[in-house]
Formats: C-alpha cells, sequence, structure tokens
C-alpha cells in the first residue's frame, strides 16, 4: 500500500483512512472475482457446501423462528391500536402481511444471520487463517477460495430466501394470534393477507434475500480470510464482520427497492 | 517421481538468488542466495524474527518475493500464478510450526486431503495411504480422532503424515521441535533422518533448535537480518569463528532476539496480509 507516513494531522490521517478503504476495496473486489472464477472449477467441494447449508439454515432457524414470531406480535399490536384510531382495524392483517414479505421479513433475517451465520464465517475463517490452516490449503495445492468461500457463499445466498419464507410465514402467525385477541376473526385476518399481498411482493423480498446473503457472506469470508494479529485479530474481524453487513444490508435494501420498484 | 539415484545427488532441486521480502517497513530478506540439493538435510538457522519461515514459505509459493529468482528443479517459479504453483506444491510438502491440522476434519481427513484433492484414489485406496503415512511417523490407529483430541507432539507428526501423503521430492519444515518436551523433539529429528532414508527425500528444516540442526543435518546455514551469515556443514558451522555465528551458538543472539516474542508474529501477520 502506498504511504502517507510523513503527512501529519487530520489531512494525513484522512487519507491513511481513504487509502485503507480503498485497498479494502480493492481485496474485497479480487476475492469477489476469484469466487466467481472457481465456481465451474473441478472439485466442487459439496460435502462442505451441504454442511455450510445446514449450518445457515436449520441451526438458525430457531433464532429467525423467534425473532420473527415476536416482531410479527408486537407489529400487530402496535398496529390494530394505531389503525384503530381512525377505524382503520381491520387492515391490520393486510399491513402485517405486507410489512413482513416486503420489508420485515427479508431485512430481520439478514440481520439475524449476518450476527449468527456471519459473524461464525468470519471466526472460523479467521481462526483459520491465524493457524496457518489456510496457508496448509495452499501448501496442499488447494484453492481456499474454492474450498472455503465458495460453499459458505453459495450456502448463505440460497439458505437466506428459505429462512426468509419462514420469517414471513412466522412473523404473519405471529400477527394472527394478537390479532383475534383484538377483536379480528382469524378467518378474516387471513383473507386481508392473501387479499393484500401479491406473489410479486415475495418475489420482491425474496430476491432481495439473495442479494443480502450474498453480500453478508463475502464480507464474512473477507474478514476472516484478512484477519491478522492472533486470537484479539479474530474478535475484531467478527465485530467488523457484524458492523459491516448489518451496514451493508440496511444500505443495499434501500437501493434495491429503489431498482426493484422500477420494473 | 522421487530424484532416483546418487547420481542426481549434489544437483539443486530449490535455488534461491537475491531474494529479497519487504512487509512495509521490516526488510525481512535482503537478498538471499542459497541452493538446496536434492536428498540432503538441509537446516536453516537463525533467531525468531530472522525471517526463516518467511524464506521457507518463499519455496511453496505461500510468499512472493520483491526481488530475486526462485528456481524449483531449474525451472524459474516467480512469475508462477496460484494455480501453476499446484504442481510445484503436489512434489514440494510444507510442514507448519503449529501443524495446521484442519480443526473440522478427523486426522484420516487431514491426511486424505491432498490425496482427494490431486488423485483418484478409490476409498481402500486412500484409507491404505493414510494408514502407511500414521505409521511411518509413528502413530497408528487414529484415523478417526480429531486434531483437538491430540497431543503437541501428535500434531506435528500427524502434520508430517499429511506432509508426506503425496509422496513428495521435498519436504519444508517450520520449526518441527519448536513447544516439544525434549523426548518428542527428539522423537521428530529421528523421524526427519527416516523419511529421508525411506523416501529419499529432500529436507528443508527452520529452526533455532540447536540440538536438532547438528544431529540432523547435511548442512546448515544461519541466517540474521535477512542475510545469509554462514553457510557450511555442521562441523564447519561449529568451528566458525564468525563473531555472529559464535553468539548465536553460544545463545547470546538467540536470548537477545527472545526479548521480541511478538517479532515472529508480525512478520507472520505481515506476510499474510501481503501474500498474494
Amino acid at each position: 500500500m502506498t504511504r502517507v507516513a510523513s503527512t501529519g494531522g487530520l489531512l494525513g490521517a484522512t487519507g491513511r483512512w481513504g487509502l485503507a478503504v480503498l485497498d479494502d476495496l480493492g481485496r474485497f473486489s479480487i476475492l469477489v472475482a476469484r469466487t466467481f472464477q472457481v465456481m465451474g472449477r473441478r472439485g466442487f467441494p459439496i460435502r462442505e457446501t451441504i454442511r455450510q447449508f445446514e449450518t445457515v439454515t436449520v441451526r438458525s432457524s430457531t433464532i429467525v423462528l423467534i425473532t420473527a414470531l415476536f416482531t410479527g406480535m408486537v407489529l400487530a399490536l402496535q398496529t390494530a391500536s394505531a389503525l384503530g384510531r381512525f377505524g382503520a382495524k381491520p387492515y391490520t392483517g393486510s399491513f402485517v402481511g405486507l410489512a413482513f414479505v416486503l420489508e420485515l421479513g427479508p431485512v430481520l433475517t439478514a440481520l439475524v444471520v449476518a450476527g449468527r451465520v456471519g459473524a461464525g464465517i468470519s471466526a472460523e475463517l479467521g481462526a483459520m487463517t491465524v493457524s496457518e490452516q489456510v496457508d496448509a490449503i495452499r501448501a496442499l495445492g488447494a484453492d481456499p477460495v474454492q474450498k472455503l468461500v465458495l460453499p459458505r457463499m453459495l450456502a448463505t445466498t440460497l439458505g437466506l430466501p428459505m429462512l426468509t419464507m419462514l420469517a414471513n410465514l412466522l412473523g404473519i402467525l405471529g400477527g394472527l394470534l394478537i390479532a383475534t385477541q383484538a377483536g379480528i376473526a382469524a378467518n378474516f385476518y387471513y383473507q386481508s393477507v392473501v387479499g393484500v399481498v401479491t406473489l410479486s411482493d415475495l418475489i420482491s423480498g425474496l430476491v432481495k434475500t439473495l442479494a443480502f446473503g450474498w453480500i453478508l457472506s463475502m464480507v464474512a469470508c473477507y474478514q476472516g480470510l484478512s484477519t491478522t494479529g492472533g486470537t484479539v485479530g479474530v474478535g475484531r474481524a467478527t465485530t467488523r464482520t457484524v458492523v459491516v453487513s448489518s451496514i451493508a444490508v440496511l444500505v443495499s435494501d434501500f437501493f434495491l427497492t429503489k431498482l426493484i420498484m422500477l420494473f | 517421481m522421487m530424484g532416483s539415484e546418487s547420481a542426481q545427488d549434489g544437483v539443486a532441486l530449490i535455488e534461491l538468488s537475491g531474494v529479497v521480502k519487504t512487509f512495509g517497513d521490516n526488510h525481512v530478506l535482503r537478498g538471499v542466495d542459497l541452493e538446496i540439493r536434492r536428498g540432503e538435510i538441509f537446516t536453516l538457522l537463525g533467531g525468531s524474527g530472522t525471517g526463516k519461515s518467511v524464506m521457507l514459505k518463499h519455496m511453496v509459493g505461500l510468499l512472493r518475493p520483491d526481488e530475486g529468482s526462485i528456481r524449483i528443479d531449474g525451472r524459474d517459479v516467480v512469475g508462477y500464478a496460484e494455480r501453476d504453483w499446484v504442481e510445484v506444491r503436489k512434489r514440494v510438502a510444507y510442514v507448519f510450526q503449529g501443524a495446521a491440522l484442519f480443526d473440522s476434519l478427523s486426522v484420516k481427513e487431514n491426511i486424505a486431503y491432498g490425496l482427494r484433492e490431486h488423485l483418484s484414489l478409490s476409498e481402500q485406496g486412500i484409507s491404505e495411504r493414510v494408514a502407511e503415512c500414521l505409521s511411518a511417523v509413528g502413530l497408528g490407529g487414529i484415523e478417526l480422532r480429531m486434531p483437538a483430541e491430540l497431543s503437541g507432539g501428535m500434531r506435528k507428526r500427524v502434520g508430517v503424515a499429511r506432509g508426506i501423503a503425496l509422496e513428495p521430492e521435498a519436504i519444508l519444515y517450520d520449526e518441527p521441535t519448536t513447544g516439544l518436551d525434549p523426548a518428542n523433539a527428539r522423537r521428530i529429528g529421528e523421524l526427519i533422518v527416516a523419511l529421508r532414508a525411506r523416501l529419499d527425500v529432500t529436507s528443508v528444516v527452520v529452526t533455532h533448535d540447536l540440538d536438532l540442526c547438528f544431529s540432523i543435518s547435511d548442512r546448515v546455514a544461519l541466517l540474521g537480518a535477512g542475510c545469509l551469515l554462514a553457510i557450511g556443514t555442521p562441523e564447519e558451522i561449529r568451528a566458525s569463528d564468525l563473531p555472529e555465528v559464535r553468539e548465536f551458538l553460544t545463545g547470546d543472539l538467540d536470548a537477545d532476539k527472545d526479548l521480541w516474542s511478538g517479532a515472529d508474529d508480525d512478520v507472520r501477520a505481515a506476510a499474510r496480509s501481503g501474500g498474494e
């Protein structure tokens, strides 16, 4: 990296920060390109991909389930009371349904997965990096991008939409539990959900989760593989993964939504 | 595949010339010239943070030099892309300091890793080869154990077993006795010699363990401050009257350097971030 050591003060600090960010972006782009490159190569790690897929989906389902259920419940509670102020309480089901399918399901699931799976990936790859296991893969004539990054990227990208569907279902179900207590008939709630939420709503939400899963798994892999400085470094990489991928999910959500609305 | 007869003895398998490597401000290698002859046990001595491991990593492309040339079997490998190195890495095994066993895989799968990657052996063929490699390092019947269940000495030996699985022409050992008790350290030394006899393999050993160095080596080089200070047979090194060599052998230099126990880590960290 180019050095700006002699420049002190704010200007120097800003310059160094800028260069560090560019350096990171460059390395990240190289990792992204390399991951696409190794996709069709011989020796695809099918077993590892399945193992990772299980980690992303089965082992994350409990926390996703609980998050979605309670968010759906509290959303229905607030919505029923708020809409009730202008006599629109019957629309609670439509509101909860739309909110979950369009935004809450995809984003909440992505954030939970960033915290659970993303942190796990970067801790594991970080520990492997500092204990030279990543170098060992290279020294054995194999490619760490193919063996480690590709399976995690595929598993997260494909697993996140599945988890999101579960979250959508549980969230709407949570809303139902509360709605019935607020005097809305279950059947009416159901009708008000399916009558408003369209297939394209559902798909637009799920398409976003493909992007979220890809982004957060690549961020996690990148942070893990660029870990330096022993166990302290692993902690740092893990924290950075959760922060960066959460921000990336929220920011990209806005732009992806804008983009999807064009169609 | 193996360096066949004595006719080939004395021919350079690995040749470094003018190799320079810098990490930020840290000039780790300042122009190293070295040749490793086929079939010999070559030991690279040096205090912590003198760039021994960095040099070893250049020999399998885990690090790339800033300047200089590296020849393996007469072929210049400096311009090699990561994929080109695969052929070299099948022939030159690297045994890591901390063994670097894959935590998530059993001992068997660790040893089978290279076999599955490069050969199309049957499941039974793999099992047989793994058992052979384990018995070569004096460990039998631990195929199904996980690395976390092994002692430090066993991990190192499994690391060696993984290294020999592809029947390499050369094995590079990074600090093979560090962190081991004297008995285990001696065992590793004996293992290195035994493997040479058994597989006719060229061995490069990076260490600061003088007992190991003088008990197994055909030739020894002392690395200090990024340059080779001395090179010769163990007897020549022992008899050297160069002040740096005397200091190292009597322990002055090493003791001094050990105050910098973090230096090695820094180099490794820098190595990794600048590795590719």
